[in-house]
């Protein structure tokens, strides 16, 4: 069993969407952020960064931690973060911790 | 029915896919919906992170995981011997975290609490911690019904 994650981008219309792809845990989550940092480094000018979770099958408080750590980095660019397309069980891990106060879902 | 298993693993964060997967697993029999699998897939991840990050600080130990099914309630223990909580009252308020620079959420206990029907935690310094947590499957179809 290997926890992969994946992240994948599009520039469209001054916003960067990602995509991520698979569970966020301990195991996965310093490649992620890594990843997603370059990617938002890369795009820095973007106005809007839209975080898809279609893909993320699983996450658990570490999401919580990565998802506010780059809320933070975009805030710094001068950026606006937003989540789409939670599953139901992300959803309910990012609503019980009340991240959409912070980060609103689209 | 009565069915119990126990466990141990390294406190490596590889584990915590194995240890979520493998409680997933032996609670199928009571036949848990979507939601209810998915609970305690995240409470089991949340308390066995705790374990490798904060009991172990990530320097390796043992991870010891217990489950009984009784009737239609799973029981979990997790069980770690590492620097224990010195003081878990306000380890388990919300957004409380000893490793603020390491964008640590401080939800883990929070979402054990609030995924689970009882939670537990006992804790000595020096010694240890155990999470206690249990659900009972099938708990919202009968007071939905």
């Amino acid at each position: 069993m290997d926890a992969i994650m994946k992240i994948t981008s599009r520039a469209s219309g001054g916003a960067l969407y990602l995509y991520l792809d698979g569970e966020i845990d301990e195991c996965t989550v310093a490649e992620l952020r890594r990843a997603a940092d370059e990617l938002i480094e890369r795009h820095a000018a973007a106005k809007k960064f839209v975080f898809n979770l279609a893909g993320v099958r699983f996450m658990d408080s570490t999401g919580i931690g990565f998802l506010i750590g780059r809320y933070k980095k975009i805030a710094r660019y001068g950026g606006k973060m937003c989540l789409e397309n939670p599953n139901v069980s992300a959803d309910k891990v990012l609503a019980v911790s009340g991240v959409y106060t912070l980060i609103p879902k689209i | 029915m009565t069915n119990h298993m126990r466990l141990e693993c390294d406190a490596i964060s590889e584990n915590e896919l194995f240890a979520r997967n493998a409680v997933a697993l032996f609670v199928l029999p009571l036949g848990p919906d979507v939601s209810e699998l998915s609970d305690i897939k995240t409470a089991v991840s949340e308390a066995v992170t705790n374990c490798i990050v904060h009991a172990y600080r990530g320097q390796g130990g043992t991870i010891g995981l217990e489950c009984t099914l009784e009737e239609r309630t799973i029981h979990i223990k997790i069980t770690d011997k590492g620097r224990g909580i010195p003081d878990v009252e306000q380890a388990i308020q919300p957004f409380y975290t000893t490793l603020p620079d390491e964008e640590r959420s401080g939800m883990g206990f929070t979402i054990m609490q609030t995924f689970m029907s009882d939670f537990k935690v006992e804790s000595a310094l020096g010694v240890g911690t155990t999470v206690f947590m249990s659900k009972a499957i099938g708990a919202g179809k009968k007071e939905n019904a």
